[in-house]
């Protein structure tokens, strides 16, 4: 099924943006020239769905979400719709608790993240990519290359990147999940962020006081 | 090797603190104003004279790309478009600057904005990098409590607002007019050019879109001087350059290193060398999911630059290596990224909307073997057709990574199709003649 | 202008014109599927590459870039064809070959070009892709898997029609047209998609699997059911009108056609007067010719003239009408409307009832302002010419009726004739070529000849009336309305008017066509004679019926809101004893000795262009500017406060014949109905 198909979908009758919300388009809105206020379209979708994971527990955009947003931004409701399933970030179908997004593009291929979905797979019982598990906890979604190939394999929990997964970790990070506890993102294996394991060898005779910089003349 | 006092990205791995203060300690925002006091003309001559060449895949020296804007406002604002929008498959450099090294990006964008008379500059920023927006977020949240921008940036009379704009997954945003429609509020369907951003950008206004690197490098770059950073690399390649080691190498990590380093002294130096060691080395991508793929043979002597990658049929593009040994199956690790444009095709124009959707299917095959030997030619008979065809570059970069599978792996091709024949039992049929 | 050489022939065309302009001009030409010169340019197809010496060394969208001086063109070099040839072949791979089930065969952009650009075979070996067909409601059905995303209807609907429900949906090749929501188009121009679809995605729903195109005769013809005068072709198979498409006119509808126009004729067929009918004790009863006419003739017997009276429809031929009063002339009546709504039109001069600034002079317009009408409903054709003005900026509209989505931004004047003061009135002075147009919901009330006299006055001193623009205009809904004008269809001298024949003003009235008018006002005992061709309200009340001919039935002469005359040509006969009408009236007269002096239709036109000498200048429409700043009868300051009310409720029934369609009944279920439940 594509990605933006919304069939079967319950869709909700209403939405309207809460004053957490509100405060935040406020903040999108001013940065764009008046009358450019559809630049807005992206931020305010990502700002609705992030309302919906508040309120409802998981993360996506309602149709009638998409026409307050057209509403909002004075755009024909068509204009939302297009970009909403544009962009693969919305979520036009409801999702889990926890949104599992699998990198399988070649980098992370490279570096087994087909053993990540498969213990993805066995952890969550979810059959196939873009479902939603029994108990409603997990979506597991495949997603395109996430631009953190050095630390492949990634799998990406709702905002978060974890990173160096195997089936192991990914097993232990979902019985987390599941146990309501949210590791701490990043390399799985302690590295320091994209610095070879064991440890930057580069950049390593720098010294740095408060004022003055040891680079630049 | 570099040594680390030629490094540009002081903080590239996140060691020390990536806020303003720890950024002041590292030399940023040292001497801001006496930059812009240059004037507009003197910093586009000295990044000009520096060689640098834009960091984001395309090559396209910086310098004479900011020298397009118009010098006199017709009334239409100027805009800087940084573009962070990093999606190539390979490519997570850019990622770094933001989350570790944000006051370079935004210094950068400061005195880009002046040398090309713009007075706003919106970062796109990929929308899955969520945390690395919230700390340029917060960096320039500081810049602008500094006084570093906004009215009267660093004191120099020139006023500066610079904007956050987070995308929502879409790789073809990374296309520099595909980014700015998106920026508009519309779907990130590449424009038809001319006219160029520098006529007709952002909002219909004269604009610029550069590489995240390509701005964060220029304050340095002016600092020091354009004759440091040409000392460094080689010519017409200057300078220094993010790389990003991934794939089958024992250690995987990004690395700043001087443009012209050749490829195995890279990898054995950094990444801990290729897993199993440099003989079992099959082949590397050495520029982003794009470029074609090169094998061991040319890997061997290859350096790492645009020209020297240009003369072995290749490219240098973001500088991300895809290292792949010789337990790789290479032809699924092309049609897997077949798959990847297939499904970032933005299916505005026909060669690729349709191209990259038969590319893929045939790849498909031929990972499996089930293909006649013949089809080989008519997959690259495919992608000559899609290549140059389109409306952007994405339709040439989906095409070129087989055509340099076939170019250098047509006998494993072959072989697999051989394979496939023989096995026993009846064969699949084929899909329908 | 720039010199450019295609294939070795030089031109010289229009800078700013792109290099598919310049191949036509130098007569080569280029395929296209998603260029269309009337929209936007998208270059999506990549059909009309073409090869630029100077320029990046690729095949470059001819669409999309620009001329310049000097620049060499190849269009048919080795580069240009295998380019072709690639994106044809992209184009097939997920068509599919339904050709022989497609009711865009025989006039496909796609086939004609696949038989320049095509293989023979595919090398295709995967499955196709298949898309769900998208509901848009009665008039357009869709086929999505033949769609090859060339956005022409999306353009369309955004930029001409001007209600954006059209988008392409997801992306790449998972990208589709459609509305997302499933909902109808809420567009009256909706059906000019299908003709810009360059495959059969979008055809006529009310047309599937009729006909062929190679099947039909083609006869041109003038659309009558709004007074733009939409220049149309009638297609036909047999007896049968199968399809009305538009005709290309620059200074009228351009390429468009309005959705009731287009899709009105299945009501062509139906309630349908075959023959005559004469009420026999007080029931209507088949009849022959003769015996119509001689109970016409007995009644008339003994009547006065100023007993007799004769009312034209909407939809009427200006032969007819002719004949009519000439009719009536000859019987000693002066009693004569074209008016059925009782519009307080000023007939003593052309330009106090004419759309005198033209359709295409809309375009040169610098302001507007609408008086009682919502042109969107009385003529969407000639709202898009107002849209599309207002698209490129700087002619600020104003509105004084009820308040309406015209398609474009107006400023609220008020709901009636007394607020045209104020504001605006500034804009309009500041204007150079201010428009006003008044519609009939503005002059069919008490004071229509005050507010008329009022709009006259605002355009005379805002500046609108100037030697060489005439920027006061009349905007009618009726066809027939300024033709009857122009040969007089109104009272004569001590004759009566439409309200005044009413209710006992006349013992025998003569109906040609008229059916919008309250036909219970007919006094009980006047004798009502129905000429015409449907079963409507006149044929209801009617005492004696002679059946007439539709206009794709006849030839005729009508003239349109501007006051342009045309002419439609009999596509089809009329069905069964039914019989041109000014045959009929001139058949009639020599019942009652009074033979009209015209045995054909060429001395009838000539009795028309001696009538008025506007009848002679077929087609053509010169502009003029206003001379005379003398005002229309009525006393401006006479309007009441009274809110304006339109003339058009239900767009899709205004008339005998769209309210015996079904489709057109279908459309007023699917679009008018629920609008009206929600107010």
């Amino acid at each position: 099924m594509a990605e933006s198909s919304t069939e079967g979908v319950v869709q909700p009758t209403g939405f309207e943006f809460d004053a957490e919300s509100n405060a935040a388009i406020d903040v999108v809105i001013a940065k764009y020239p008046s009358g450019r206020q559809a630049s807005g379209v992206i931020p305010l979708l990502d700002i609705a769905q992030r309302q919906m994971k508040r309120q409802t527990g998981s993360a996506w955009v309602p149709r009638v979400a998409m026409d307050t947003v057209a509403k909002r931004l004075a755009m024909p409701p068509i204009r939302v719709y297009e970009v909403a399933t544009f962009y693969l970030m919305f979520n036009v179908r409801p999702v889990g608790k926890f949104h599992l997004q699998l990198c399988t593009t070649t980098p992370c291929w490279l570096r087994g993240s087909d053993e990540v979905v498969k213990a993805c797979r066995e952890a969550t019982g979810i059959k196939h990519f873009g479902e939603t598990s029994a108990d409603e906890m997990f979506t597991m979604t495949e997603v395109e290359c996430l631009g953190a190939c050095v630390n492949a394999p990634i799998l990406q929990v709702d905002d978060d990147f974890y990173e160096d997964m195997d089936a192991a970790r990914t097993k232990a990070l979902i019985e987390a999940l599941r146990r309501g506890e949210r590791p701490q993102p990043g390399s799985m294996i302690g590295r320091q962020t994209s610095a070879p394991e064991g440890g930057p060898t580069t950049l390593t005779t720098l010294e740095f006081s408060a004022n003055t910089a040891t680079t630049g003349d | 090797m570099l040594a680390d006092k030629d490094r540009i990205f002081t903080n590239l791995y996140g060691q020390h603190d990536w806020r303003l203060a720890g950024a002041r300690a590292r030399g940023d925002w040292d001497g801001t104003k006496a930059i812009l006091e240059l004037g507009r003309d003197k910093i586009v001559d000295e990044i000009k004279a520096s060689g640098l060449r834009g960091r984001g895949g395309a090559g396209f020296p910086t310098g004479l790309k900011w020298s397009f804007m118009p010098k006199q406002s017709d009334g239409r604002p100027h805009y800087l478009i940084v573009n962070a929008d990093e999606s190539e498959p390979g490519t997570c450099k850019d990622r770094d600057i933001l989350r570790h090294d944000p006051h370079k990006l935004i210094e950068g964008c400061l005195v880009a904005s002046f040398a090309m008379g713009a007075h706003a500059s919106y970062i796109y920023v990929r929308g899955e990098f969520y945390s690395e927006a919230l700390n340029l977020q917060a960096a320039i949240d500081e810049a602008y409590a500094a006084g570093l921008i906004g009215k009267n940036a660093c004191g120099s009379g020139w006023d500066f607002d610079l904007y956050l704009h987070r995308g929502a997954g879409a790789y073809i945003c990374g296309e520099e007019t595909g980014l700015l429609e998106s920026l508009e509020g519309k779907k990130g369907m590449p424009r038809l050019k001319p006219p160029f951003p520098a006529a007709m950008g952002l909002y219909g206004c004269p604009s610029t879109v550069n590489n995240v690197e390509s701005i964060a490098v220029a304050p340095t770059i002016i600092r020091r001087g354009a004759a440091w950073f040409t000392a460094l690399g080689r010519p017409q390649n200057t300078g220094t350059k993010l790389f990003c080691l991934s794939g089958h190498v024992n250690k995987p990590c990004n690395v700043e290193e001087e443009l012209g380093i050749p490829l195995r002294e890279l990898i054995d130096t950094y990444a801990g060398g290729v897993r199993g060691g440099w003989d079992n080395l099959l082949a590397v991508i050495p520029g982003g999911a794009s470029v074609p793929v090169i094998p061991k043979s040319v890997c061997d002597e290859v350096l790492m630059d645009f020209d020297s990658l240009r003369a072995v049929r290749s490219g240098l593009g973001t500088a991300a290596v895809i290292v792949m040994d010789k337990s790789t199956d290479i032809i699924r690790a092309i049609a897997r990224l077949s798959q990847f444009y297939k499904h970032e095709s933005c299916g505005q124009c026909t060669p690729c909307r349709e191209g990259t959707g038969w590319m893929m299917r045939v790849m498909n095959r031929m990972v499996e073997g089930r293909a006649e030997v013949p089809e080989i030619d008519t997959l690259e008979q495919v992608t000559r057709q899609v290549e140059g065809h389109t409306i952007c570059a994405l339709g040439d970069a989906a095409a070129w990574p087989i055509q340099g599978l076939i170019r250098h792996f047509r006998p494993v091709m072959e072989e697999r199709i051989a394979a496939y024949k023989a096995r026993p039992g009846k064969p699949m049929p084929m899909a329908a003649e | 202008m720039a010199k450019v050489t295609v294939d070795g022939i030089e031109v010289e065309v229009p800078n700013g014109s792109n290099v598919l302009q310049a191949c036509e001009a130098a007569g080569k030409e280029i395929p296209r599927f998603c260029y269309h010169e009337r929209l936007s340019v998208a270059g999506n197809c990549r059909m009309c590459l073409v090869e630029i010496e100077k320029a990046p060394p690729k095949p470059i969208s001819s669409c999309s870039w620009p001329v310049a001086d000097g620049m060499v063109v190849h269009t048919d070099s080795p580069m240009v064809r295998n380019a072709r040839r690639a994106v044809m072949e992209f184009l097939l791979i997920n068509h599919p070959l339904d050709c022989p089930i497609c009711d865009q065969g025989g006039e496909c952009d796609l086939q004609d070009q696949a038989m320049g650009y095509g293989s023979d075979h595919s090398r295709y070996a995967e499955n196709k892709r298949a898309v769900k067909d998208k509901n848009l409601g009665p008039l357009v059905k869709t086929v999505m898997t033949r769609c090859i995303h060339c956005t022409r209807c999306i353009r369309f609907i955004s930029e001409v029609a001007g209600v954006p429900d059209l988008g392409a949906t997801a992306r790449g090749e998972s990208m589709e047209v459609g509305t997302y929501v499933e909902k109808a188009l809420s567009s009256e121009l909706s059906g000019n998609i299908i003709d810009i679809c360059p495959v059969g995605a979008l055809t006529a729903k009310p047309y599937a699997f009729v006909a062929r195109s190679w099947e039909l005769t083609k006869t041109d013809s003038v659309d009558v059911l709004d007074a733009v005068g939409t220049n149309i072709r009638v297609d036909a198979r047999g007896p049968e009108v199968l399809r009305i498409l538009p005709r290309t006119n620059e200074d009228v509808n351009e390429e468009w056609l309005a959705d009731k126009s287009r899709f009105a004729l299945d009501g062509l067929k139906r309630r349908r007067l075959d023959h005559p009918w004469v009420r026999r004790n007080g029931k209507l009863q088949s009849a022959t010719w003769p015996e119509a006419f001689a109970a016409i003739a007995e009644k008339i017997r003994g009547l006065a003239g100023d007993r007799i009276g004769a009312i034209t429809g909407d939809l009427c031929d200006a032969e007819s009408m002719l004949a009519l009063k000439d009719l009536m002339t000859a019987l000693g009546s002066a009693n004569l409307d074209c008016r059925q709504d009782g519009a307080a039109l000023d007939p003593t001069r052309r330009d106090f009832y004419t759309f005198n600034t033209s359709i295409a002079g809309i375009e040169e317009a610098d302001a507007i302002v609408l008086i009682g009408t919502n042109p969107r409903k009385e003529a969407p054709i000639l709202n898009a010419r107002i849209r599309k003005r207002w698209m490129t900026g700087g002619c600020p509209i104003g509105l004084a009726g009820e308040t309406a989505d015209l398609t474009y931004d107006v400023t609220m004047l008020g709901a009636g004739p007394d607020k045209l003061t104020g504001v605006f009135v500034q804009v309009l002075r500041d204007a150079k070529k201010p428009m006003v147009i008044v519609g009939q919901g503005a002059l069919a009330r008490p004071d229509g000849a005050a507010v008329l006299a009022a709009a006259w006055k605002l355009a005379a001193d805002v500046g609108a009336l100037l030697p060489d623009w005439h920027g006061f205009n009349v905007l009618h809904a009726a066809a027939a309305r300024v033709g009857g004008l122009d040969l007089g269809f109104i009272p004569g001298p001590g004759g009566k008017s439409l309200a005044q024949m009413l209710s006992g003003g006349v013992d025998l009235l003569w109906l040609l066509g008229a059916d919008e008018f309250p036909t219970t006002r007919i006094g009980a005992n006047t004798f009502v004679v129905y000429q015409g061709h449907h079963g409507d309200a006149g044929a209801a009340r009617a005492d004696i019926i002679l059946p007439g001919a539709a206009y794709t039935e006849k030839h005729g002469t009508y003239v349109n809101t501007e006051g342009r005359v045309q002419r439609g040509f009999l596509a089809v006969y009329p069905p069964g004893e039914a019989r041109e009408d000014w045959k009929i009236l001139r058949a009639f007269s020599q019942v009652i000795g009074h033979p009209l002096p015209y045995d054909d239709l060429e001395a009838l036109r000539r009795r028309l262009e001696q009538v008025n000498p506007v009848f002679g200048r077929v087609g053509f429409l010169p502009r003029f500017g206003c001379s005379d700043l003398t005002p229309p009868a009525g006393d401006p300051a006479a309007i009441s406060a009274a809110p304006f009310v339109a003339p058009v409720t239900t767009y899709y029934q205004t008339d005998p014949i769209s309210r015996a369609s079904p489709t057109m009944a279908e459309c007023t279920a699917v679009f008018v109905a629920p609008r009206m439940a929600a107010e």
